[in-house]
């Protein structure tokens, strides 16, 4: 490398273009000290920065990021649950309900039968005090029809004794009439 | 770079291309002449581009991160990828006990990072393409890395050069080659990340110096083009590659048998 160096060197003291110089400026010593003591400083400055603000900084915002997703993941595991339950209780309320409206379904069933017996039977017995009633009119009617009919036969058979021009006993008639009438009924 | 260095050579040739591959690694002062001396202090363009760096770092994952969002803003989210993403890495190569060294690796993945992608701006300068960078940055692991294994496992921390599980004649041979491996992680760590830059942008340059000939200008801006390309993905893979090994040497450390 040394041997190289020197061409280059020797090279350019020939042409003499060129200010003075080693070949390849890395091997220059020359200026060593200047670059040693410029990295140094700039890896101290990137060093303090690194490691004061910017490396805590990002650790941090990418745990608080974790920190975040694991929480909303936590989250959303609950709120699922939560649904879940949710929809249980609604299923449960659901079935309660209907238990509860076939329940009053029967029991409205039941006491309109009762209602119904009850107003059944009060009207049978209307029905059977009517009809007693009736009954009784029309006995009634019978009777006052019957002596109507034996009143009526009598008057007629007086009437009749009296166009023959017989002058009947009124008592004998009626005595008649009463007999023919017994007779037949 | 043997080649590199004739192109240096032809490039000054009359009517000839002109490369300069290695123009773009020069150390300037920010401010003042070109060719003032570079002391320790001096503000110079590796500074400056540091500097770019630490202020996208910060743009990143303090300015993006204010709103402090459960819901990411898109900087937001973007700054938790890489937290999320080296959080892992850390995690899944060192265990739990590495996560406390989680900031420092951070540290090293963005710095990187951000120089290797900055770095492919026109007109920028990568930090990371420097041996003396990249060095620092794999020595202070090596160091740590030592260190810690010591103050962790005391005299234990030696057993991950005496391999158990290999036959007795054999360990000695084994421990030697271990040790010489282990001394030879910081070079190739410095050297991987820095070497992959300096041939990516110097081929980008080569390229570029084609451009000259109107003939060859087409080929040249294709080829531009795709080794751009292939220099994206070079930028993340190397800051990546970089954090890993970080993580499975300090692996190594806190747990040393193997």
């Amino acid at each position: 490398m040394a041997t190289e160096t020197i061409t280059a060197e020797e090279a350019l003291a020939v042409h003499g273009a060129e200010a003075a110089g080693p070949g390849m400026p890395q091997l220059d010593v020359s200026s060593f000290p200047n670059q040693i003591f410029w990295l140094l400083v700039t890896l101290g400055v990137i060093y303090f920065v690194l490691s004061r603000f910017a490396l805590p900084r990002i650790g941090a915002v990418l745990a608080e990021r974790a920190g975040t997703i694991t929480n909303d993941i936590a989250a959303a595991e609950e709120l699922r649950h939560r649904a879940r339950e949710a929809e249980t209780a609604y299923d449960k309320a659901l079935a309660d309900a209907r238990a509860e409206a076939n329940r009053i379904v029967a029991e409205t069933k039941a006491q309109i039968q009762a209602d119904l017996d009850t107003e059944i039977e009060k009207a049978d017995a209307q029905i059977a005090a009517k009809t007693a009633e009736s009954q009784a009119a029309i006995d009634e009617i019978r009777e006052s029809a019957a002596r109507n009919v034996s009143e009526v036969a009598r008057d007629v058979a007086r009437e009749i004794v009296a166009a023959f021009g017989a002058d009947a006993d009124a008592a004998k008639v009626d005595a008649a009439v009463d007999a023919k009438l017994g007779e037949r009924a | 770079m043997a080649t590199e260095a004739v192109a240096l050579v032809e490039g000054e040739e009359p009517g000839g291309l002109v490369f300069h591959p290695f123009d773009q690694f020069e150390i300037k002062p920010l401010f003042g002449e070109i060719g003032d001396p570079v002391s320790w202090y001096t503000i110079s363009n590796a500074t400056f581009w540091m500097a770019m760096a630490a202020l996208c770092v910060i743009g990143l994952l303090v300015i993006g991160t204010r709103g402090r969002a459960v819901i990411p803003s898109r900087v937001q989210s973007a700054a938790e990828l890489v937290y999320g993403f080296v959080y892992k890495m850390v995690e899944d190569v060192t265990g739990k006990e590495g996560l406390k060294y989680f900031p420092w690796i951070m540290t090293l993945f963005l710095f990187i990072l951000f120089s290797n992608y900055l770095g492919l701006l026109p007109l920028a300068f990568t930090p990371t393409s420097h041996i003396a960078v990249t060095a620092v940055l794999a020595l202070g692991v090596f160091i740590t890395v030592t260190v810690i294994g010591f103050v962790k496992n005391g005299m234990a921390f030696l057993g991950l050069f005496w391999m158990k599980e290999a036959p007795l004649f054999l360990r000695p041979v084994i421990a030697i080659i271990e040790v010489i491996s282990y001394f030879v992680r910081p070079v190739s760590h410095s050297i991987r990340l820095a070497g992959n830059l300096v041939a990516g942008h110097a081929m980008i340059k080569v390229f570029a110096g084609f451009a000259a000939i109107a003939a060859l200008s087409p080929l040249s801006v294709v080829a531009i083009t795709a080794i751009y390309g292939l220099e994206v993905l070079v930028a993340g893979i190397q800051a990546y590659v970089f954090t890993i090994l970080t993580c499975i040497y300090l692996k190594d450390a806190l747990h040393p048998s193997h």
